[in-house]
């Protein structure tokens, strides 16, 4: 029988402390899809898309009905749109990224991912093709999500494609300088990118998944941040079971939910990512959690060990809930979808160093950071030099979301709205590192890779 | 199967014969309640079953939802398994 208690703390988590789903994200192949002719290349994929999700939006309505738990996006993520588009021009592959964002406009979901390329160890003509035309299609569409991974710790870091990333980040900026470069927003680049994340803008469909598969990424740092602050100045052993066991408690219902969508869309339950995803929304801050356990503002010194702290636990405590765990799974540091973020980033408590060293302890890494507009290709790409080496020597996923905002510098804020959020320009380090990024070539996998 | 109904709000004579009533009305059996005023506002829980639904069980959280509206009180129905998910191994 159930007891009040609990009948009143999942409400209370709900309604008071901003626990949701953050999506149901439908992974649907489209290795089938191919075909020597672009008009029905693009046929093909509109079809399946529109075939395999067609119910996705209601039935996430439905089960936040039943349930009565918000499920904030319902995103669909497709096979790497390089591996299906050999032959393609490059205006080809922009027509593909324009059928796709018609299919989501058709489903009515929040955003589809997959428009990218698996890079990390080569590239080839396709790949070199799509990566040609990403900016031109960002700013042409307005749902599509764009990855790309340049590394693994098993292949080393693709530094030609680094390189590349510097300049697809810049004219992706400017672009869509007339909307405070949230082309950029849409564009992660990743190492060690994992195949079956629901969140965007890095989800796509793995070549070793199924035809088509249901995920689900939770949130709930509110819901961590009131434990926390319940549990008052305990031990640090104390803290981490508070944390482990509502970390638990929030992937229990990621579980429920992915079950009963998996059911109702007939597809296969792929996994929960057990995210600690923040929002702008007041109490719903990733930074706060880090407070609440003793931080004068995110950023201070300590701010990486309460966080590596905070990600070991989540892992620990959802891990057990779920029966497959996968994606991200972590907490998450954007600064734009973070109040706590924004306001440490805008007091001078938080630097882009300080960001970096985060994300060698939590999921993702340097995300929807803006730095200043004149930022160049080659700073940009050793940012993402530096973040991908993170995760290449840790054999962990990082990436990185900048959006050199055109025209602004530091000190102006830059407001996408939404869940995207609002940010200041943060300072950057301007001494070039263009000569290391021309060398070009690849960085050799690190010795630890050869575990065979 | 079960759901979870919660209704607060203003109190006022006869919230529970009227929930009750809703309830009747739609076939979902009431099981246990659980209901207190603290200082005009009144709180409740009952735990419903809804084998016996005469309508789809989003269209009862919906026409509960509306109810509610019209009576001043917040009612939110939940299905049962969403807390069992939570507090049980």
């Amino acid at each position: 029988m159930l007891n009040t208690a609990d009948i009143l703390e999942t409400i209370s988590m709900i309604r008071e402390e901003n626990l949701d789903i953050r999506t149901i994200t439908m992974g649907i192949s489209l290795l089938d899809c191919a075909d020597s002719n672009e008009k029905r290349l693009c046929e093909n994929i509109y079809n399946k898309i529109t075939t395999y999700a067609r119910d996705l939006v209601k039935t996430g309505e439905d089960i936040e009905k039943q349930y009565g738990i918000p499920i904030i996006n319902k995103r669909v993520a497709v096979t790497p749109v390089s591996l299906i588009g050999g032959h393609l021009s490059p205006e080809g592959f922009i027509n593909v990224a324009k059928t796709l964002d018609r299919a989501a406009n058709t489903l009515g979901i929040n955003f589809i991912g997959g428009f990218g390329a698996l890079v990390h160890k080569g590239m080839t003509k396709a790949d070199d093709t799509l990566l040609s035309v990403i900016p031109e299609a960002l700013a042409e569409t307005s749902l599509v999500c764009s990855s790309v991974n340049v590394a693994t710790t098993k292949a080393g870091i693709n530094m030609d494609a680094v390189a590349r990333m510097g300049k697809i980040v810049k004219r992706a900026a400017y672009l869509t300088r007339d909307n405070g470069s949230i082309g950029c927003a849409k564009f992660v680049v990743f190492a060690n990118a994992p195949e079956d994340n629901p969140f965007m803008a890095g989800a796509f469909h793995g070549v070793g998944e199924g035809d088509a598969v249901v995920s689900v990424g939770v949130s709930g740092p509110g819901v961590v941040s009131s434990a926390i602050k319940r549990a008052g100045d305990c031990d640090f052993q104390s803290l981490a079971e508070t944390i482990k066991k509502t970390a638990f408690k929030i992937t229990r219902v990621g579980q429920l939910v992915a079950l009963e969508a998996s059911k109702r869309l007939n597809v296969p339950f792929g996994i929960v990512d057990l995210s600690l995803a923040p929002t702008p929304a007041i109490g719903d801050s990733v930074a706060h959690i880090l407070e609440e356990m003793g931080l004068e503002s995110c950023g201070a010194c300590g701010t990486t060990a309460a966080l590596a702290l905070l990600n070991d636990a989540v892992k620990k405590g959802g891990v057990m809930a779920s029966s497959s765990v996968g994606g991200l799974s972590g907490a998450f540091i954007p600064v734009s979808e973070d109040q706590g973020m924004i306001d440490a980033v805008t007091c001078g408590a938080l630097t882009i160093e300080k960001l970096e060293a985060m994300t060698a302890v939590c999921s993702v890494g340097l995300d929807m950071i803006v730095i200043p507009g004149d930022t160049s290709e080659d700073v940009i790409s050793g940012i993402i030099a530096d973040e991908i080496s993170i995760g290449v020597a840790n054999t962990k996923t990082t990436a990185v979301r900048v959006i050199p905002a055109y025209g602004m510098n530091v000190g102006d804020v830059v407001d996408y709205g939404g869940l995207l959020g609002h940010a200041p320009v943060i300072k950057v380090n301007t001494c070039s590192p263009a000569r290391f990024i021309a060398r070009g070539g690849r960085i050799p996998a690190p010795i630890h890779s050869l575990k065979n | 199967m079960k759901a979870v109904i919660t209704v607060t709000g203003k109190d006022t004579i006869g919230i529970i014969a009227d929930v009750s009533g809703i309830c009747s009305k739609y076939g979902a059996n009431i099981v246990d309640i659980s209901q207190s005023v603290m200082r005009d506002y009144f709180a409740m829980i009952m735990l419903v079953d809804i084998d016996g639904l005469n309508m789809p069980f989003t269209e009862f959280v919906d026409s509960m939802k509306r109810h509610g509206d019209t009576r001043g009180l917040v009612i939110h129905t939940m299905h049962e398994d969403i807390f069992n998910s939570m507090h049980r191994i």
